[in-house]
């Protein structure tokens, strides 16, 4: 169990006549939630500001995501 | 009965006129996973579902037209006072011809809102777990919409929604430990 | 009327926003964790800064709620702009 990274990578079959160049490595997301059954009680918390910003008031729950608009796919 | 208050519950800016975007938002307007499908699915779920957690069904529903709120906050700054031309060359135009800019519940492909997209089964387990997976399947959605945008102001606030879905999933999450748990019955004994 | 939408409409509008979100956060929570007592703590003090912080935003801007849950000067306020999705 990997908390702190919750980027996951696999590589996909590649096969010889595929037209689209092919990305070697396919990422998704598993989010902290999965990690917590049931969130126990006095987790340390955000700010009030952050805990806005970040859309949770426990670091324990949040999950960042940058936009892949612009990149190349990896 | 509800109480409408009167600001967003998020900040919503974007920074250029995008119908485009707009466009693809309305998939969690009036999308199968959407806001709206979201805030309907739980609040129905309420009048059957045990009564120790018909208030978190009920508060999450009740967030859930804040989120419809800010997406369609979002569609309306994107779109407001674009042109006809524009909204045609945004693949807006068969929506134009039949509602001008007027908001209207249907997904990104113009499919309009449907019942059917909503589950209510009757068993609290079944419902629950419909409802984890239409919040996994909403940040799924997100995580796409925030790849398709360069505006940073606009994948600000897709990531404060994206980030409510998963503290949704862990609520319905604890919901379903709360059912099996049954503690109610515990204290009889 | 035009409420006018300065820096400070914009500074005081987050700050509630900001308390209003501790407290749905907190609400959630409270629905699955209903015996955390230090949770429960929280939740009514900043049940108590919000309404003080609502009341100053209203008075300056206008009321948040209808059916009678804020008050009114004259003339009747509630229909003024702007709207959430116009700011």
């Amino acid at each position: 169990m990997n908390v702190s990274n919750q980027t996951r990578e696999w590589y996909p079959f590649v096969g010889p006549f595929d037209p689209c160049p092919p990305k070697y490595v396919k990422t998704y997301v598993v989010p902290p939630n999965q990690f917590i059954p049931f969130q126990p009680m006095n987790l340390p918390q955000f700010s009030l500001q952050e805990a806005l910003r970040r859309g949770t008031l426990w670091p324990a729950l949040y999950s960042p995501y940058d936009s892949k608009c612009g990149k190349e796919g990896t | 009965m509800w109480i409408y208050d009167k600001k967003l519950q998020y900040p919503v800016r974007v920074s250029k006129c995008d119908p485009q975007m707009a466009k693809y938002l309305t998939e969690q307007y009036g999308g199968a996973d959407g806001e709206l499908a979201a805030a309907l699915r739980y609040l129905n779920q309420r009048y059957t579902i045990p009564d120790k957690v018909i208030g978190l069904l009920t508060d999450i529903g009740t967030e859930e037209f804040a989120h419809l709120e800010m997406i369609a906050t979002m569609i309306y700054k994107l779109t407001k006072d674009a042109t006809p031309d524009q909204l045609k060359a945004a693949g807006l135009g068969a929506h134009f011809a039949a509602h001008d800019s007027a908001l209207f519940y249907n997904n990104a492909s113009g499919v309009p809102w449907t019942a059917a997209y909503i589950q209510a089964k009757g068993d609290p387990l079944a419902d629950l777990y419909e409802d984890i997976a239409a919040e996994e399947k909403a940040r799924a959605t997100y995580q796409w919409l925030i790849d398709m945008t360069d505006d940073v102001d606009l994948q600000d606030s897709l990531k404060y929604l994206r980030e409510r879905e998963i503290v949704h999933s862990l609520r319905f999450k604890e919901a379903v430990e709360i059912i099996k748990a049954d503690r109610e019955t515990k204290k009889v004994y | 009327m035009n409420t006018k939408l300065d820096e400070q409409y914009y500074r005081k509008l987050e700050e509630l926003q900001q308390l209003d979100f501790g407290l749905v956060e907190l609400t959630l929570y409270l629905d699955t964790h209903p015996n955390d007592m230090q949770a429960l703590q929280q939740f009514n003090q900043l049940a108590q800064q919000r309404q003080q912080c609502a009341y100053q935003f209203e008075m300056q801007y206008g009321p948040l709620l209808q059916f009678g849950h804020s008050f009114s000067k004259y003339p009747w306020q509630w229909i003024e702009t702007p709207w959430p999705w116009q700011v």
